[in-house]
Parts: structure tokens; sequence; C-alpha cells
């Protein structure tokens, strides 16, 4: 079986990001990886990090707060989950080494049958300039990745 | 194109200077306003600009006498490597989520079984 890539969409008329991804899951199997705190910090990442969630309060209004670290580096995210129901996730998102930015992400689980699931991931900031800063530095995933690997990245692309 | 985008990323590989293009994004700043929440001189603060400006991630502007500095928001034309490079590091997330949803197909297969025998 071939894996579906994830596939990425810049918006041009709203500042925000959309990434579709097929998963081999049950759309409530995928919800648990994401309301799962052992299960979350296992695949959140950035690549290489080690991931512990200092609060998890899954329900309308309640809060995650999780660390990311590496050596001596850590990285911390915040926000809230506002509405989570059968097959969605609305929550806040931010850095917290810029608490003035705060994105909304809204998650949707698609159940295609066979179970199989394609995740929607919508995260909408405040301006354009701020989602193009925000894509350009990879914050959500990849604060940390040195950006001579980044070169060879784009070098070989 | 590519030695842009290689002194555009040098250019933000220090997270002062990222962090005041973040700030620039909300609009224009003269260096002073920029220089307000870091403990570094001014001289250090004009270096960060000077380099921002090399990268031409930012201008500053010659008809005001306070000359605000000005992000260029199309340095970001380099979007469509950005927006790749964005969705690899996504890939690789998910792939690492592919991995904890085949453990919980296993462990729900092995209940299963355990349940029927």
């Amino acid at each position: 079986m071939t894996t579906a890539q994830a596939s990425i969409e810049a918006d041009n008329d709203v500042p925000l990001i959309r990434i579709t991804r097929e998963f081999q899951a049950t759309p409530s199997q995928l919800m648990k990886a994401h309301t799962d705190s052992d299960l979350f910090a296992r695949w959140v990442g950035p690549d290489g990090m080690d991931v512990e969630v200092l609060e998890w309060d899954v329900r309308n209004g309640g809060c995650w707060r999780y660390a990311a670290r590496r050596d001596d580096q850590e990285y911390r995210f915040r926000g809230c989950f506002h509405t989570v129901t059968e097959a969605t996730i609305v929550q806040t998102f931010t850095f917290e080494g810029m608490p003035d930015d705060v994105s909304l992400q809204t998650l949707w689980f698609e159940d295609l049958g066979d179970g199989r699931t394609r995740l929607h991931a919508q995260s909408l900031v405040d301006t354009f300039a701020a989602r193009d800063a925000w894509l350009a530095s990879g914050m959500e995933t990849g604060v940390t990745e040195g950006y001579a690997k980044l070169d060879a990245i784009v070098g070989a692309s | 194109m590519t030695d842009q985008l290689s002194q555009v990323m040098a250019a933000l590989s220090d997270p002062i200077r990222r962090d005041m293009v973040a700030r620039l994004t909300s609009g224009d700043a003269t260096v002073g306003q920029l220089a307000e929440p870091y403990e570094v001189s001014m001289q250090a603060v004009s270096k960060h600009i000077k380099v921002l400006e090399a990268a031409g991630v930012v201008t500053r502007s010659r008809s005001a006498q306070t000359r605000p500095v000005h992000l260029e928001a199309q340095v970001f034309d380099l979007m469509g490597k950005w927006v790749e490079r964005y969705r690899r590091q996504a890939e690789e997330r998910y792939r690492r989520l592919d991995a904890v949803l085949m453990d919980m197909n296993d462990t729900d297969t092995t209940q299963r079984e355990g349940t029927a025998s």
C-alpha cells in the first residue's frame, strides 16, 4: 500500500494553512492519538525532541501545554481545547516564545471507510505576513532545526 | 535564488532577528521601538537590522527622520520552498503518527483476540 503524502495549501484569500493527510486508521483512533496525552507526546515532535505534556484537560474550554526538549533546549507550547466533538477538535495554539501570536486550529477527521481516515488540519493566523513568517520559520514543527540542515533540504529540492 | 534564500535563512537563524521579523509583521517600527524588549545595546540592535537589510528581509524608509524599518513581505516569495519544507516537516510528524496508529491497531487486534478466546 502506498502512503498518502501530506498535502499543504497556503490560502490566497485568508491567512491560513491547510494540511490534509490520509491514515490507515479509523476516525476514533485518530481522535485518540490526538487526545490521549501519552500517545500525542509520541508523535507531535519536533523531530528528535522529547515531548513532555505539562497540562492536558480534554474538554470544551480545557487547556493544554507541553514542552519539547533536546539537550539544554526547551520550547513550550500552550493553548485551549475550545471544542472537542467525536470527529473535530477546535483549539488555540501558541508558541510560548511568541506569546502574542495565537493561531486557531481546526482538526477534522473525515471517515473514508475501510478503516481509512483523512485528517484535515487548518491553522488560521492574524495576517498574511504572520502566516508567511510562520511558514518560513517552521515554527510549529521545526523551531530548532539546524539551518545548515535546512539549506541542504532546500538545495536538494 | 538559492543564494538569497541562504542569506534570508542566515538572517533568520538568530532568535532576536526572528523575533524582530515577527514583530514587524504587525507594522513598521523605528530602531528604538525594535530595541525596547531586548537587553542588548542599541549598537547590537542596529547590527541585527543591518543583517536583515543586507538579506533583503527589511528596508529602511528614507523619507521619515526616524527611518522606520519595514518588512519586505515579498521576501517570502520564496514561499514555494518554505511551503515545501513545512510540508515535509508535517509529513515527518504524520509518519510518527502512522507508527503510533499502527501500534494502536495491533493492541486493538490483540484485545479482540483476547476477548474471543
